[in-house]
């Protein structure tokens, strides 16, 4: 209680969260596996994984609905780990819109005020302002039946920032929702955010959104934190082949390293089907070790001199803007990306191409 | 938007079906005439119009002060059954209970335990604490075999609750008793009211328990007519029964109602 | 704050086991009171009083005149529940597929029987089948009889009172067990060329069974510890099992051997709950309704 008033109220400097080393099993599935991570303040963090990945544990126990096994949760440099929820001055965001049925929007806007002991006037004026800020002006004396699912969401979302809350917490809350209001309400949430200068966790499982909303992302595999960094990170470089197949779309081709290398090196290995290409270790690897190369289909780049590593054209998908080619290699059948009409006009089905990479845009991962 | 049209067979189960309807409805529902009619003995179908057995029952001191006690009875084992039921069904459902499997087993005990020997084991127990006829005595057996029925009654509503509205009120700095009280009490409110009316019918009918814990002083209205349809067949009973017939159906729909309304808040 | 602090709520939203005890305390007081320690002192009453003995036990198996009515209480309980689940069947079919405000007439049918008083419905049964009753009204104008027939006092009226009081717990689960089944199941056995009664008997008959099974044992244990239509309707002629306590009860203050009687009774039900609750899972009344 003292580190908040101790707090500057213009400033958010020190409201930042730290989750250290943080463990949790039910029964004998491990959900959450040591993971340490910190959340700058006013940063957008997501917590990205598929189901089951441990994202939902993990922003379980930061809320204070779920106690960890060992580790340590710090909000503003106060040690939150065993605090009741309500005490932890969070906002929070669920999956389903989670309004109080039997209350009007305002007062659901105004109750976390109410909880804090404000005046009735003082609470109408701030849940009023709550709801011009999610652009719901008006909606005050509907019930939240009367309210359309996205509505509905903006609604929790007034709730969630009324009271000023040092972090926002939000799980899922757009897969209810249809892809354009999805989209549109990603760019608001950022937005608001900006405006604010809030911290936020978001979970979600999705990694375009995560790609579009997030400052920094982390990515949770079986409980495991994966990797943590801005989204151009991730995607240019993934530090597993698990986050190399997770954010953005990419080919993997099974491979044996010709010769010990360190990681960062280019070195060559022989694909499954006899070829040999160029590649970057990610990390050390022996003579002989099987590895697994992970290209992305915007990487790979199609020659009419049908020599080297050869592929055939399967099919070809028109999407637009971008056309993906499948094309037939000794190996896997690859996708590749063109981007320019004429690239894609220049192509038919069957035609014989070779095919080639930049060494450093094919990253080799070992197989464990 | 008829498809194709019902095999004979269909057609065979459904005459059936109604045959069996009628077979259900129908003894009660020919009480209710012969409750009018004038003769000393029922008879159907009645031979005219009156109102007369009604009027015996309600200035019958007897008949009377038997219903005023059930409905007193019936009143207290449904409030009693509601303030225990919720709180064991919020212990089960919210709770982390030692021993849950054995308080799910007591729960249903009062349903698969006969009637007759709850019945005659109270009657043993009740003599010797002297409760025969007291109104604690009838409450604590009609609330032990309400028990089960309110208990499910609740759970199902707090089942279908959403229970991310509990953890939202958290969120929003409601302490647990807070979060309880205003919001998910509200939500859960159709159920325990049903499960009131549930209890108060279940309490108001019982005639088993009622039929060894009364005494002289003190006897339910099952009881009451347990005797007199044991020694007479008076048309007041006819009357009797199309009353608390009328009674159920009321309670049947208000309770359709009550649903109705936890289903689409 | 390092240790986990020892606190009411778990979560926040989890009652910890010492709250959750707390809440279950009005539960455990009111289910002692009048559940656990009458059955118990009764079943002591028939082992140990005045010492331990067998002999109330032996009493009830010995004599011809017990076994007679426990035999009697098994075979009505056993027609009662053939007859139920016949009559119940179809109708059970008939609101499976039925919607809207038919359905809601129908279930009316079923639940307001069940809710109403046993006592006016077997006060109903009285009435039509007494010597100057309804039925025998219609069978004389119908020359069917030439003389008042009494009815009541015997077996058959007994189970067709009681068959009708017990019928709608046999309806609302086999209901609830077809109203399951997904009507795709139906549609796709028949698009597989299964004419209606293979439908029934490969498809829903076998998802149905849950259903039946739970109905069957709720109506049998309801009618072997029966005890308001059987001392109205048949009456000491046509004793049962819950008359025959009564009787030692009232008539003869016989506590040890009623408490036997209620101690087989007890037996009985325990057995037919344990066989069956693999089938019926009765817990899941409390887990899953």
């Amino acid at each position: 209680m003292l580190e908040r008033t101790r707090t500057p109220v213009s400033g958010r400097h020190d409201c930042h969260v730290s989750i250290r080393n943080l463990h949790k099993a039910y029964g004998d599935v491990v959900a959450v596996k040591d993971v340490t991570i910190e959340v700058k303040p006013g940063e957008f963090l997501a917590l990205l994984g598929p189901s089951g990945s441990g994202k939902t544990t993990l922003l379980m126990a930061v809320a204070g609905f779920d106690f960890p096994d060992s580790g340590r949760i710090e909000i503003g440099g106060q040690d939150v780990t065993w605090m009741p929820p309500h005490k932890r001055d969070l906002g929070m965001v669920f999956q389903r819109y989670t309004l109080f049925p039997h209350m009007s929007v305002l007062d659901n806007i105004a109750f976390p005020l109410r909880m804090r002991k404000v005046g009735r006037a003082a609470r109408e004026e701030r849940a009023r302002a709550a709801l011009a800020t999610v652009q719901l002006e008006g909606y005050g004396d509907r019930t939240p039946a009367q309210l359309s699912g996205g509505q509905q969401q903006r609604v929790a979302l007034a709730r969630a920032i009324v009271y000023n809350p040092k972090v926002l917490l939000m799980d899922e809350p757009l897969s209810a929702l249809d892809k354009k209001l999805r989209e549109e309400m990603q760019v608001e949430i950022k937005h608001l955010q900006r405006e604010l200068g809030i911290s936020v966790i978001f979970v979600t499982h999705d990694q375009t959104e995560a790609l579009t909303m997030a400052d920094r992302i982390a990515v949770l595999n079986f409980g495991e934190l994966q990797q943590v960094g801005a989204p151009k990170e991730l995607y240019e470089h993934p530090a597993s082949a698990f986050v190399a197949g997770f954010i953005g779309e990419t080919n993997f081709w099974r491979a044996r390293a010709k010769a010990d290398a360190t990681a960062g090196d280019e070195t060559e290995v022989e694909l499954d089907g006899g070829d040999t290409a160029r590649v970057l270790a990610t990390q050390a690897f022996r003579r002989d070790q099987a590895v697994q190369v992970a290209i992305r289909p915007e990487h790979v780049k199609l020659a009419p001199n049908a020599s080297g590593m050869t592929a055939a054209i399967d099919d070809a998908i028109y999407a637009g803007s971008i056309t993906t080619l499948l094309v037939k290699t000794k190996g896997p059948t690859l996708r590749v990306r063109l981007s320019t009409p004429d690239e894609a006009a220049a192509t038919t089905p069957g035609g014989t191409l070779s095919l080639t990479w930049e060494a450093r845009h094919a990253r080799a991962y070992a197989v464990s | 938007m008829r498809r194709t049209r019902p095999a004979a067979s269909t057609l065979a189960v459904s005459a059936v079906a109604y045959a069996v309807t009628v077979f259900l409805l129908l003894p009660t529902i020919l009480i209710v005439p012969m409750s009018f009619g004038p003769d000393q003995y029922l008879r159907f179908p009645p031979a005219g119009f009156t109102l007369h057995w009604y009027a015996v029952y309600f200035t019958d001191a007897d008949w009377i002060g038997a219903t005023l006690f059930s409905v007193k009875i019936a009143v207290l084992t449904a409030i009693a059954a509601t303030l225990i039921g919720t709180l064991i069904s919020v212990a089960l459902v919210r709770g982390r209970l030692p021993l849950k499997r054995l308080f799910e087993l007591l729960v249903v005990g009062p349903v698969i335990v006969p009637n007759i020997a709850l019945a005659i084991a109270m009657f043993l127990v009740f003599d010797r604490l002297r409760l025969t006829g007291t109104t604690l005595g009838f409450v604590a057996a009609h609330t032990a075999l309400a028990m089960p029925f309110v208990v499910f009654t609740i759970l199902a509503s707090l089942y279908r609750f959403d229970s991310d509205l509990e953890r939202a009120a958290l969120s929003c700095g409601a302490n647990p008793l807070q979060a309880f009280l205003l919001v998910t009490l509200p939500q859960i409110s159709p159920g325990i009211i049903s499960a009131a009316l549930f209890a108060f019918i279940i309490s108001f009918d019982e005639p088993v328990i009622s039929f060894f814990i009364s005494n002289l002083d003190n006897r339910s209205l099952p009881r009451k007519m347990f005797e007199d349809i044991d020694y007479n067949i008076s048309p007041t009973l006819a009357a009797v029964a199309t009353m608390l017939t009328a009674l159920t159906l009321l309670a049947l729909v208000l309770g359709h109602l009550l649903k109705r309304r936890s289903n689409h808040p | 704050m390092s240790r986990r602090p020892s606190t009411f709520m778990l979560g926040g939203r989890t009652y910890s086991p010492a709250a959750s005890l707390l809440l279950a305390l009005p539960f455990l007081a009111m289910i002692v009171l009048a559940f656990l320690l009458p059955l118990g002192m009764l079943l002591h009453e028939s082992l140990f009083v005045p010492s331990f003995n067998l002999a109330n036990y032996e009493k009830v198996f010995d004599q011809a005149v017990y076994l007679r009515v426990m035999g009697r209480t098994l075979r009505i309980s056993a027609f009662v529940t053939i007859i139920t689940l016949l009559l119940a069947y179809p109708l059970a079919a008939l609101m499976a597929r039925t919607r809207g405000l038919l359905l809601a007439i129908l279930l009316l049918a079923v639940l307001l029987p069940l809710w109403t008083s046993v006592l006016v419905r077997t006060y109903a049964w009285l009435v039509l089948l007494q010597r100057n009753g309804v039925l025998n009204d219609i069978l004389f104008g119908l020359h069917i009889i030439s003389a008042p027939t009494q009815f009541l006092r015997t077996e058959g009226a007994v189970v067709l009172a009681m068959s009708h009081v017990l019928l709608p717990f046999m309806v609302l689960p086999l209901y609830a067990a077809l109203r399951a089944i997904p009507n795709d199941y139906v549609r796709a056995a028949q698009v597989l060329g299964a004419g209606s009664l293979s439908v029934f008997r490969h498809v829903v008959l076998p998802l149905s069974l849950p259903g039946t099974s739970s109905g069957c044992l709720m109506v049998f244990l309801l009618a072997i510890g029966f005890f308001v239509t059987p001392a109205l309707i048949g009456g000491p002629q046509q004793m049962m099992l819950a008359t025959l306590v009564q009787q030692q009860v009232t008539e003869l203050l016989n506590w040890p051997f009623a408490g036997a009687l209620v101690g087989v009774l007890l037996l009985f039900v325990l057995i037919l709950v344990i066989a069956f609750n693999r089938v019926v899972r009765l817990d899941r009344f409390v887990g899953q309704v």
